[in-house]
């Protein structure tokens, strides 16, 4: 695997820094290095959020993501403000519920998802942003589905343990999504 | 190898900071640091500890030095504008020789500034920053990993030179998260006979103090003191170099602008330009002789801050001026971006010195 | 030949500084009377503050330390958390604790802070040489007072027990006076309570001994003493202030 520059961003309370977290520690499981690096303040608190995080297999150099080969974008002011950074043939997913608007590139690959529709129908309305991750696992070529079981369970707390389930629907959700 | 768990930075100053054998803590809430008061609330009371959150920085300051001098592993923490209040305190403790350990995850200057992440403390910590001749011992962590492990190291030699270490951070460091592992620096102890503990009538009494009326006394003290900071100079030099073996062009960062400048150096490289870099991890100590020995070697330097240009005075010293020194730099929460720097690297490569 | 009497074990022996005629050596002497009696010379730690007592680590056996001005609640906050078993207090003036260290006095009272504050209050800054105090009484001339202290200009003398006592968290607040024999016997009993209040775990306990300045009041020590009596205890009423345990036990009866 190459070093892989992942953004995602959209509003606090959308989960964007807990994706984050998901990638990361699924990176960790890999035995990969893994930097992650939300923003931070008060634009958290229903303002914009956003989250770095780096995959790589080489020490990771400067943590912050310049130029993301994997952009996913949660609302509109997201991917109007970052779709020009992604890396020319790098990939961006898109909750098409949220955003309307198409992607304007055409040296990227795109990928429009329902996520918060979705997330809804299933049930599990706050997990559109697993949604959107279980996407990018199934169709980013350095990332794969497997060994999400195993993160989820590192990453939520033994007395939360209901909410693994639950993240795992949002997850299988967005990668059996045939958009 | 240790189990890797992922950490935020300021997480893993505090639980090292636990492992250091650290069970008081005093401190004010400040964005970008407060996960480690955080932490310490909720870890501390569980382990026997204190945290205890103070009216102010200085309470809080004045508090670890009345734990310091009670012969405690103590710690506070704080962002810039509160190690601007935690002065006094810094002061004091130094004055007094008593340990103490101090983080300053830093945020843009100067007042109120913001909450971004920068590294214009620089001056501050490794100048003074509190009235009087004295010194901190200056680290500089550039990941998760050597926040926890310079947090115990920092502990390690503020009990070894009874001096005030201090880890200096910034904004980034501190909110993101790495994998660490807690193995690999080993927890020292050292006596504290001049600790205040109750002299059980048994002994004549220990004064912790940092007055002294006749001048002659004080400034003996001061010699004295900086009889003790020489060796610190001489034995704890810390810093890393990256690609210099060959290297016609030096990049000097620490902290995040390393982590930054680091991909600028690959960058560099890739178009066949030879440019290394040293990061110095001790700040004070700085890395005189690593630089000076660069200067007989490399072209320029290229100071990369986050930060109006404050190291670079330390490379110019150290290389007393015998080779240009430019500054690549973004401040007030800014962070360059490895472009930046490496445009900065190329102009120094064009400018052929 | 009998000895009737003698200096306390728990002052050393250097030579204090004081002006003559200050109050001061006979506050130490009650606060190291009071540490004999309790028997725990073995076991306190003393905080100095920035004034005229500054020089205080001198001149008690027991372990010391020098506190930054006003800051010495602070300290002793940090040592008593991370000592417990020990008995620590601090002892300041006015300037020290009532201005510059008023957020640090207050914090610790709130927090009832198990630790003993001899908080000497007379009315001026003595060691700068005689500025105003926040304690200094309307009208009353210092360095920087020099046509009486004007409360329109820089406002009223602050009384400390008063406002602490207006706090759930300290345990015991009292002021007495040194300035004739039965308030020194006065002083010297509250004194010891606030050191047994700690012995005991209750919590934060501050005397104010209302004092004098006779180099800086341009007094002799006697017209000094007078002074304390007509100027001073008038604004500075002398009594208890709050007594927790007492006023429970009262509750109870």
């Amino acid at each position: 695997m190459k070093t892989t520059q992942i953004l995602i961003a959209g509003f606090g309370g959308q989960g964007i820094l807990f994706a984050g977290k998901f990638l990361a520690y699924k990176g960790l499981l890999e035995d990969l290095q893994v930097s992650w690096l939300p923003s931070y303040g008060p634009e958290m608190r229903g303002g914009t959020a956003n989250c770095n995080v780096i995959l790589s297999e080489e020490a990771v150099g400067s943590p912050i993501v310049t130029d993301p080969d994997v952009l996913i974008a949660m609302n509109l002011p997201s991917l109007e403000k970052y779709e020009s950074t992604v890396v020319p043939g790098g990939q961006i997913y898109v909750d098409s519920t949220l955003i309307s608007k198409k992607v304007e590139r055409s040296d990227v690959q795109v990928f429009y998802i329902p996520a918060t529709k979705m997330a809804n129908d299933a049930g599990v309305p706050t997990l559109a942003n697993m949604v959107m991750m279980g996407c990018v696992l199934k169709n980013n070529p350095e990332l794969t589905f497997d060994g999400t079981a195993e993160t989820m369970q590192k990453l939520v707390p033994a007395k939360k343990a209901n909410l693994v389930e639950l993240n795992m629907k949002a997850l299988e959700a967005g990668r059996d999504y045939a958009g | 190898m240790a189990e890797r768990v992922l950490m935020k930075g300021n997480e893993a100053i505090a639980e090292a900071a636990i492992q250091a054998g650290c069970r008081h803590y005093f401190g004010y809430p400040i964005t970008p640091q407060t996960e480690i008061a955080a932490y310490m609330a909720k870890k501390m009371p569980k382990i026997g500890g204190t945290f205890l959150q103070a009216e102010s920085e200085i309470a809080s300051i004045n508090m670890v030095y009345g734990a310091a001098a009670a012969g405690m592993r103590v710690m506070t923490s704080s962002s810039s504008p509160g190690i601007s209040l935690k002065g006094e305190g810094l002061s004091y403790i130094a004055g007094s020789d008593v340990p103490a350990f101090v983080v300053n995850v830093q945020r843009g200057g100067p007042g109120l500034g913001g909450i971004q992440p920068s590294q214009s403390d620089y001056f501050q910590a490794t100048k003074g920053g509190g009235h009087g001749d004295y010194h901190m011992i200056v680290l500089a962590p550039a990941s998760v990993q050597e926040m926890a492990s310079l947090t115990i190291k920092g502990f390690n030699l503020a009990d070894k030179y009874n001096m005030i270490s201090m880890i200096l951070a910034d904004g980034t460091i501190g909110q993101m998260m790495e994998p660490i592992s807690f193995e690999d620096v080993e927890v020292e102890h050292y006596d504290k006979p001049w600790a205040l503990t109750g002299t059980e009538c048994k002994r004549k009494h220990n004064i912790v103090n940092s007055l002294y009326l006749q001048p002659e006394v004080l400034e003996r003290k001061n010699f004295e003191r900086y009889e003790k900071y020489k060796v610190v100079e001489e034995n704890e030099v810390l810093y890393e170099t990256y690609m210099m073996d060959d290297a016609d062009y030096c990049v000097v960062a620490f902290g995040i602008a390393a982590r930054v400048a680091k991909n600028a150096v690959v960058a560099a490289r890739a178009e066949g330009i030879k440019a290394g870099l040293i990061r110095p991890i001790t700040l004070w100590p700085f890395p005189k002789k690593v630089l000076r020995d660069a200067a007989d070697q490399v072209k320029s330097f290229i100071s990369v801050e986050l930060n109006m240009g404050q190291m670079i005075d330390d490379i110019r010293l150290a290389t007393e001026c015998r080779r240009p020194v430019t500054l690549c730099n973004r401040v007030g929460g800014m962070i360059p971006s490895p472009d930046q720097v490496l445009q900065s690297i190329r102009e120094a490569a064009k400018g052929g010195n | 030949m009998a000895i009737v009497f003698q200096k306390p074990k728990s002052l050393t022996d250097a030579v204090l500084h004081y002006c003559p005629g200050c109050p001061h050596g006979i506050i130490h002497r009650l606060v190291a009377e009071a540490i004999d009696a309790l028997g725990i010379e073995g076991k306190a730690i003393g905080v100095a503050p920035v004034g005229c007592a500054v020089m205080a680590y001198d001149y008690f056996t027991c372990d010391m330390i020098e506190a930054a001005h006003g800051r010495a609640p602070a300290t002793a906050t940090g040592i008593k958390r991370s000592r417990p078993e020990n008995i620590v207090f601090t002892y300041q003036g006015d300037g020290d604790l009532a201005s510059i260290g008023m957020a640090e006095t207050v914090h610790a009272a709130a927090r009832n802070e198990n630790i003993t504050i001899i908080f000497v209050n007379n009315a001026i800054y003595g060691m700068t040489g005689g500025q105003m105090a926040p304690t200094s009484l309307p009208g009353q001339v210092t360095q920087t007072s020099p046509y009486g202290r004007d409360v329109k200009h820089c406002g009223w003398p602050i009384r400390v027990c008063e406002m602490l006592s207006t706090l759930e968290g300290p345990e015991y607040i009292a002021r007495v006076a040194v300035n004739n024999v039965k308030n020194v016997k006065a002083a010297g009993k509250a004194i010891k309570k606030a050191f047994q209040n700690q012995v005991e775990g209750k919590g934060f306990s501050l005397i104010e001994v209302v004092s004098a300045c006779p180099t800086n009041w341009g007094m002799t020590p006697k017209q000094a003493l007078n002074w304390v009596e007509s100027d001073m205890i008038p604004y500075y009423p002398l009594g208890v202030y709050k007594d927790r345990s007492a006023a429970k036990e009262a509750e109870a009866k």
